[in-house]
């Protein structure tokens, strides 16, 4: 229910978000991937060189910008990008 | 501008810190020192040069408040007791691991445990040989009247800062309570921000302006080669100390053929032995380590060839005795007289012991 | 698909005032949450030159090495001691000390109180995750009945034990305090609403009312021996129950003209 309601926000007010996670500094701690309100990240299966699974953007295209990610993350690896289209 | 006054030796150490610009003091009242806050309560030294006087919840928050002042470079002390001394070693050997400098005054009491509230010299091994855990030293300055408890509060804070080590004034219960003439400091204002800034901004905390690092006060490091390094400059710093702070008085060594050691009230007892003994024709002297740490070694060698006994005078079951020995290194007899409980001795016993230990032992 | 991931479209970053280390914490510690928003506080109020951090022995040991502003390391507990001097000598700085359960609530139960009675002007941090994390998951004074440690292997036991502390709504009836509260971090809605509150504690120390005392209930991952997500989901079904968010005092310390009456003759 809340994802249709993003979606048709999204629609209406036509912003775009955007994440960049500093991969590196990634802990793979999943907190990013719970608090996400679309739902549209997750670990990769892939490593870091410390061996942590680190958190990317499944769906680029569906994001808001809305921050939650990184408001969550305890080790600020993400930076959040939003913008009018 | 100096002025004259009879005052009590606890006293004097509260005139003597508003005086020399002390910017805090943090302690907690136990017998025979309390006198050092209520002068400072008193004197409210808050309203006139702005020094922060607190009473706090224990001797632990006591020293702990001074660790948190002297680590923005600030002057502050705190003084107590024995125990309450006691209490205070984790935080003595914080501060010296963090390299703070800060003056600390134990009027001594009788032990161990709660002891007695007479005077006793019985702290000496915690001065000198520690307290707290781990290598560290505190620089040890020894009154035995009440004008050295007025110097000694500017010297130990000359001294801290030097050495960015704590001080302590190691006094007993005797000189804490006793009156005498006094010549009282000149006062000397209190450290703006920016001359502490120019003194230590490298170090202290006041604040992490732009053109620098942030500065970190702690004692803490996991790697051990470093801690290593940390440590040596810790004893380096204290061989420093060894060289050049070495503080003694002579009395009527010239011609002495026995020597007493003492400190404090008992080198004052000692004195009046001296003139005892001088009467019946024994040629006696006395050497009075005014520094506990770093102790007179240099003068004792010397005087170890020239006597032919030492007796090691302190109210207590024999603590500096043991340094006395080691600086002579065998080479003449050394014995201690004490007495323990909170008694000071009278100088005909001192005289007696001397007869009995080191003169009749021959 | 436009690339937007430019300098003028970011809404959310690092802090400039964390410093470049790695955190040492575990994975979705609650400790690096609030170093975050701390960080971002004293940014956001320009206060970087003029804060001093006080920090505990537990695992928040090397918060000096995260927020780059000068700090002082404390003696296990006495941080509160170490901050009133601080404060006190130097007015005009912000002064905050940062401490776990075991540091506040246990050993430096005195100096907490008594900094608070006495109304410091300083903002005391207050990480509650119900055990001693950095030395391996001991039982704190803010443990849970029943709940399993290392030393209360079979769960908190009252007759054993004692009962849990509930160290902030004692701190609450101090007079000296201005504002005591209660927040979490563990969902986005609950991290904004702590840094509003730690923010709000900085904003009362500037008008020299009283203590400010914030309680985060957090997390121990690896000492409660779950995921990050399973901790959150842990600690708002026991610990949040035992330990309710919310404020337990807003205002100011006491008025001393109320305390002359009982001198007066």
């Amino acid at each position: 229910m809340q994802k249709k309601l993003i979606k048709k926000y999204l629609k209406m007010a036509k912003i775009k978000g955007d994440i960049l996670v500093d991969i590196e500094e990634c802990k793979g701690c999943s907190l990013c991937v719970t608090a996400c309100p679309l739902k549209i990240i997750a670990l990769s299966k892939k490593v870091n060189s410390k061996g942590y699974n680190y958190a990317y953007l499944i769906k680029q295209d569906a994001c808001i910008g809305c921050a939650d990610c990184a408001t969550v993350c305890p080790d600020s690896v993400i930076t959040v990008y939003r913008t009018k289209i | 501008m100096s002025e004259l006054k009879l005052i009590k030796g606890n006293e004097v150490i509260a005139h003597a810190a508003i005086r020399c610009g002390a910017d805090g003091y943090f302690g907690y009242p136990i017998t025979p020192q309390s006198e050092v806050m209520e002068t400072l309560m008193a004197e409210k030294p808050w309203e006139t040069t702005g020094m922060v006087v607190l009473q706090a919840e224990s001797e632990v928050a006591s020293i702990n408040m001074v660790y948190g002042g002297a680590a923005c470079g600030k002057k502050v002390m705190t003084t107590s007791s024995s125990p309450g001394i006691s209490l205070m070693q984790e935080g003595i050997t914080y501060i010296a691991g963090a390299e703070l400098p800060c003056l600390i005054m134990n009027c001594v009491r009788g032990g161990p445990g709660l002891g007695t509230i007479q005077p006793s010299q019985s702290d000496y091994f915690q001065a000198c040989k520690g307290g707290g855990h781990g290598d560290y030293h505190l620089l040890v300055l020894a009154p035995a009247s009440v004008q050295e408890m007025n110097d000694f509060v500017g010297l130990g804070f000359d001294l801290a800062f030097k050495y960015r080590n704590p001080v302590m004034i190691l006094t007993d219960g005797a000189i804490g309570q006793m009156m005498e003439k006094v010549k009282l400091s000149d006062y000397k204002p209190r450290w703006t921000d920016e001359e502490i800034r120019k003194m230590s901004d490298k170090w202290a905390t006041i604040g992490k302006t732009p053109d620098r690092e942030r500065n970190i006060i702690t004692s803490l490091e996991l790697d051990s080669e470093i801690m290593e390094k940390i440590n040596q400059r810790l004893i380096d710093k204290y061989n420093k100390m060894k060289q050049e702070e070495v503080r003694y008085e002579e009395f009527l060594c010239d011609d002495a053929e026995y020597l007493l050691v003492a400190y404090g009230t008992s080198s004052r007892i000692c004195q009046k032995s001296i003139q005892i003994a001088r009467k019946e024709g024994i040629k006696l002297g006395l050497l009075r380590p005014i520094t506990l740490f770093p102790f007179p070694v240099k003068p004792l060698e010397r005087l170890a060839n020239q006597v032919k006994g030492m007796l090691s005078v302190e109210m207590s079951a024999g603590q500096m005795v043991e340094d006395v020995k080691l600086a002579v290194n065998g080479k003449v007899k050394v014995e201690h007289f004490g007495r323990m409980g909170g008694i000071i001795p009278s100088p005909s016993e001192v005289v007696e012991a001397l007869k009995q230990k080191i003169i009749g032992g021959k | 698909m436009e690339n937007i991931q430019k300098i003028e479209n970011i809404v959310c970053q690092k802090s400039k005032v964390l410093t470049d280390n790695t955190m040492h914490y575990c994975p979705g510690c609650s400790h690096s949450v609030v170093h975050k928003l701390i960080a971002e506080i004293i940014e956001e109020m320009g206060i970087q030159e003029k804060t001093i951090g006080v920090a505990p022995v537990g695992c928040a040991v090397f918060a000096y090495n995260y927020i780059d502003i000068d700090w002082q390391e404390a003696a296990h507990g006495r941080a509160p001691a170490l901050a009133t001097a601080i404060k006190r000598l130097m007015p005009d700085k912000f002064v905050f000390t940062y401490q776990g359960d075991g540091d506040l609530a246990s050993i430096g139960a005195a100096e907490t109180l008594h900094a608070c009675n006495r109304g410091e002007n300083i903002v005391i941090v207050f990480i509650n995750n119900g055990m001693y994390g950095m030395t391996g998951g001991q039982m704190a004074p803010t443990t849970l009945v029943g709940m399993k440690t290392s030393t209360s292997p079979y769960g908190r036991d009252i007759d054993l034990n004692g009962y849990p502390l509930k160290m902030t709504d004692i701190v609450a009836q101090l007079p000296g305090t201005a504002y005591v509260t209660r927040q979490s971090v563990h969902k986005a809605s609950n991290i904004r609403k702590c840094k509003k509150a730690i923010k709000k504690a900085f904003e009362i120390q500037k008008r020299k009312v009283g203590t400010s005392f914030i309680e985060v209930v957090s997390t121990c991952s690896s000492g409660w021996k779950m995921s990050p997500v399973e901790a959150n989901k842990w600690m708002e079904k026991h610990m949040m129950q035992f330990y309710p968010l919310g404020d337990l005092k807003d205002s100011e310390r006491d008025n001393p003209d109320d305390y002359k009456k009982y001198m007066e003759d």
